[in-house]
């Protein structure tokens, strides 16, 4: 046939496909995934980067649902989680890390907006679950248990749910709308709230109940006392009842000027809760250094913002009618106080004592096999106590006391007891290896310096309980949610399927990512260089 | 209270792809349709940007015509390792022609078209810098002056690379190629020689004139499509980093070119009618020096002393390009970063 053609073109060309140039190749490219840093530092374990990946195409009740298989109170975590995530944010060695609670807290609420809810579709298990507080840990855990077929039953001691969320940390952080909307969606899971209903001896309310396991979330709600010698006038109150009796119909009498012993975050909402409602002068007296507090740096510049006074370096040493005396402290050199012997003296018409929680740990006289450590109970890392089936988490158990430390021992604890119901133990998936910044090919994202969320005006902050955080509004999370570098796992950007020179890339279509094609892949490297996100990794032949 | 700009798309258009653009704002290359003119089982080093710079460009050419056009490829690595008979990696109409005359082959078939009423399909030229700036020098001129209906794309990798790296007149001054050793008080090429051919082309007045790296996909692209509207001589020179002749790991090639870039060495522009119409901003002007120590054709510049002289001198010329075609624009974040580059180069 080549006969008939004409001169010069008598030959049948071949294509270069025969040729398989992945013979040449020394090492080859293999998608990975990694773990981004702010999943790996979140102590609710969410995958911030999944549900951020969802906001930045603006479907944000796919964003909200992928949030809430780890964490059911966004709208709640947005506002005081203390985000340890944001630190650990890559993005944040470029210009400034996501405002990750920002984006979370705009999802909350616009799933209140939307009315969105949860779905149950797990097929019931017949089991019944004893969970002791609804407070975060609680909460969480009957959340999750639900989710997984389990008859939940809460037995709260207080008049109403939601624990330190509503009788610890004030309205103007957390308005109470929002709280009671959160709460209810996960009740409406058909979980039963029994409140007004302290439980005294565990083992026989899950008796009484016929329940199959128990999880104790009671928090730590007992004042810690210091021995001041105090007049019979003087006014001594503790910081957690001050700010449980907010919640009341009466709020608390406290008086022109109010001196808040303590250095950690409750006596600052004891500080700014006194200001707002009235006191002239609030003052925090604490030991040590602004350095050293324990509290968070933002929470103090917001109270020094609002008119709070700090005297630092000082511990009081008597309480009066009308005045307390303080003595000048001095920092060591290994930074412990030490007393100088000054005294000063400071109007006050009360004293606040701010000085941390002890759990009440009665309702676990008499259960065999428990430990309890510095005035916590030990659980084994699946959350389990020493009596078998009777779990625990939050601030009862040794761990940081925060919300979201309580909300994962939820989700951890829920995850367990479920195995343990079903008679077999939960084996948590193994970890991806960190994604770092080294990893990442900087250049790609461009540049764009993080939103600042709108603040409440200083005299409203002084006067009233209006929510002083503002939230984004669509446009700024969006914007927000697009600044996440999706660090460690490929967010289909094409640069792999562009930059090989050799075609070996074959793209497989929206969601399902890339592969590649190793019969031509020379094994350049080019794809992992120019990966923005470092998810491919060069791996050796073995040759 | 937000003051940030509501359009923002995670990358820009940094990256090859983005799933937040709209389907006809993405590149030629994020398309699984594309042409893949230039298909796998090609013969190019490992990470070879000429390979690459050429899919690039010729997938670009190829949307913008409507997949109607022939190219003729002068001799160099492009041709040599796309066509060892009887294989060939392209997916187009292309021919071969010699080193020197591709020029006047895609002149030819151009004129051929014309006669049988086939306007419509499109004539690419494309070569390598010695095919382009020495030996076809003189039919490129000629289809410049006679404003033939070519595009003319050159593949600049800074040396004849197909056979074993000797100087063009595109070398880079202090470059060490087979032919410009090591040794003497001026090491390498010589500093004040060779030709600017985007100028020199720029200077025939035809209507279009572009510059491009391999690191720059969508710009790139842009360029073509923009060369491909207009009818008559046009020209697009692109920088495609060889691995093998500069002395580079082979997956930092389009690193190697963003570089060059970004230092201001090669400024990215595009001109019609003789006029530079815009330029290509530095994001972050870095110091020639980033861009010279990772290629060992500049390993002497380095070793065993650092030549500061020599590394002054070539800063001069980065300098003096960003000043020429107004390559930087100060933003708040970086201030001060062009000062830094000019302290110490006298500039
Ligand atoms: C003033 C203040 C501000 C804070 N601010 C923040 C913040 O901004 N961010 C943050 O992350 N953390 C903050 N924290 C810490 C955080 O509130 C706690 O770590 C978290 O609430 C602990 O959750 P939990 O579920 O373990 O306990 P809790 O929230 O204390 O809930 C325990 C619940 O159990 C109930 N209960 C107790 N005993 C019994 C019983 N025997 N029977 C039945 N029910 C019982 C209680 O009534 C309560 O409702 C703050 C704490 C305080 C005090
Ligand atoms: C007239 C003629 N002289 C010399 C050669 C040998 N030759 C083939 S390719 C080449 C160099 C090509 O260099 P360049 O145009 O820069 O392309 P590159 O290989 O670098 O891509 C030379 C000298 C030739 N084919 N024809
Ligand atoms: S020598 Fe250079 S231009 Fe030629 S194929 Fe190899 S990398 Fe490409
Ligand atoms: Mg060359």
């Amino acid at each position: 046939m080549s006969m008939h053609k004409p001169f010069a073109i008598t030959l049948d060309v071949g294509s270069s496909l025969a040729n398989h140039t992945g013979s040449w190749r020394t090492s080859r490219p293999v998608y990975v995934d990694r773990l981004p840093p702010c999943n790996a530092a979140c102590p609710a374990g969410e995958d911030i980067q999944g549900w951020l990946y969802h906001a930045e195409s603006g479907d944000y009740e796919a964003a909200w649902r992928v949030l809430v298989r780890d964490n059911p109170m966004p709208a709640v975590m947005g506002r005081v989680c203390y985000h340890s995530c944001e630190p650990a944010c890559n993005r944040g060695q470029l210009d400034q890390a996501v405002s990750i609670h920002a984006v979370e807290r705009f999802l909350g609420d616009e799933a209140r907006s939307h009315g969105w809810r949860f779905r149950r579709d797990a097929p019931r298990s017949g089991k019944r679950v004893l969970v002791v507080g609804a407070g975060p840990s609680g909460l969480a855990a009957a959340y999750h248990l639900a989710l997984f077929g389990h008859e939940v039953e809460i037995h709260e001691a207080g008049p109403m749910a939601g624990g330190m969320l509503r009788f610890g940390i004030p309205k103007y952080r957390l308005p109470r709308d929002v709280l009671d909307a959160e709460i209810a969606r996960i009740l409406d899971l058909g979980i039963a709230l029994r409140l007004d209903t302290k439980v005294h001896r565990i083992l026989d309310s899950m008796r009484a109940g016929r329940f199959d396991a128990a999880f104790l979330a009671v928090g730590a709600h007992l004042a810690k006392r210091t021995y001041i010698p105090a007049g019979t006038a003087a006014k001594v109150l503790d910081a957690v009842s001050v700010l449980r009796s907010m919640e009341g119909a009466e709020p608390p009498l406290l008086g022109r000027r109010v001196v808040v012993y303590g250095g950690g975050n409750t006596a600052l909402d004891v500080a700014r809760t006194a200001k707002r409602l009235g006191a002239e002068e609030a003052i925090i007296v604490y030991r040590r250094t602004r350095a050293r507090m324990p509290a968070h740096e933002f929470e103090v510049e917001e109270a020094l913002q609002e008119g709070i006074l700090i005297k630092w370096l000082a511990t009081i040493r008597e309480a009066g009618d009308g005045a307390i005396t303080v003595e000048r402290m001095v920092l060591d050199q290994h930074g412990f106080p030490q007393p100088t012997g000054e005294l000063d003296t400071i109007a006050a018409d009360s004293l606040v004592l701010a000085l941390g929680q002890e759990v009440d740990l009665s309702l676990l006289e008499a259960v065999p096999g428990l430990a309890v450590e510095d005035g916590v109970v030990r659980v084994d890392t699946g959350m389990m106590t020493g009596h078998a089936g009777i779990f625990a988490g939050g601030d009862m158990v040794p761990a940081e006391r925060n919300v979201t430390v309580a909300i994962g021992h939820g989700k951890k604890a829920a995850r367990h007891i479920d195995a343990w119901l079903r008679g077999t133990t939960y084996q948590p998936r193994e970890k991806h290896q960190r994604a770092d910044f080294a990893r990442l090919n900087p250049w790609y994202y461009a540049d764009a310096p993080q939103t600042v969320q709108p603040a409440l005006d200083i005299l409203r902050r002084q006067s009233t309980f209006d929510e002083v955080q503002g939230g984004l509004d669509e446009s700024n999370a969006m914007f927000e949610a697009r600044r996440c570098l999706s660090c460690g796992n490929c967010f289909e950007c094409d640069n792999c399927y562009g930059v090989c020179p050799d075609n070996a890339v074959v793209k497989l279509g929206p969601g399902l990512r890339f592969r590649f094609d190793y019969d031509y892949c020379k094994g350049c490297g080019l794809c992992a260089a120019e990966c923005p996100c470092g998810a491919i990794e060069m791996v050796p032949e073995a040759i | 209270m937000s003051t940030q700009p509501i359009k923002f798309y995670q990358t820009d258009t940094f990256t090859v792809g983005n799933r937040l653009l709209a389907p006809h704002e993405r590149s030629v290359q994020a398309d699984p349709r594309r042409a893949n003119a230039l298909n796998c089982g090609h013969r190019a080093c490992q990470g070879c940007g000429e390979a690459l710079g050429a899919r690039y460009a010729i997938d670009a050419a190829m949307r913008a015509s409507g997949g109607r056009l022939i190219a003729a490829n002068a001799t160099g690595c492009l041709e040599v390792f796309s066509t060892p008979y009887p294989e060939t990696s392209w997916q187009i109409p292309w021919i071969h022609s010699l080193f020197g005359n591709v020029a006047a082959v895609a002149t030819g078939i151009a004129a051929a078209l014309k006669v049988k009423g086939q306007g419509d399909v499109r004539v690419v030229a494309q070569g390598g810098d010695g095919g382009t700036t020495d030996i076809g020098f003189g039919c490129l001129s000629g289809m410049f002056e006679r404003n033939d209906d070519v595009l003319y794309i050159c593949y600049d990798n800074e040396a004849y690379m197909n056979t074993g790296v000797q100087r063009s007149s595109a070398t880079p001054p202090a470059a060490r190629t087979a032919t410009t050793a090591v040794h003497g008080p001026e090491p390498g090429n010589v500093f004040g020689q060779g030709k600017n051919l985007p100028w020199i082309a720029m200077a025939h007045g035809i209507p279009y004139v572009a510059t491009a790296t391999v690191a720059d996909l969508r710009d790139l692209e842009a360029k073509v499509q923009r060369a491909m509207a207009f009818r008559g001589a046009r020209y697009v020179h692109i920088l495609v980093p060889c691995p093998l002749g500069w002395g580079t790991a082979p997956d930092e090639t389009i690193r190697i070119a963003r570089l060059a870039k970004e230092t201001g060495l090669f400024p990215v522009y595009e001109a019609e009618y003789g006029e530079i119409t815009r330029t290509l901003k530095l994001r972050k002007p870095l110091p020639v020096e980033d861009y010279l120590r990772p290629q060992k054709r500049f390993a002497h510049l380095f070793m065993p002393e650092p030549r500061r002289e020599v590394i002054t001198r070539i800063q001069r010329l980065a300098n003096r390009n960003i000043r020429r075609f107004g390559l930087y624009e100060e933003r708040p974040w970086d201030a001060g970063a062009l000062d830094a580059l000019r302290s110490g180069s006298d500039a």
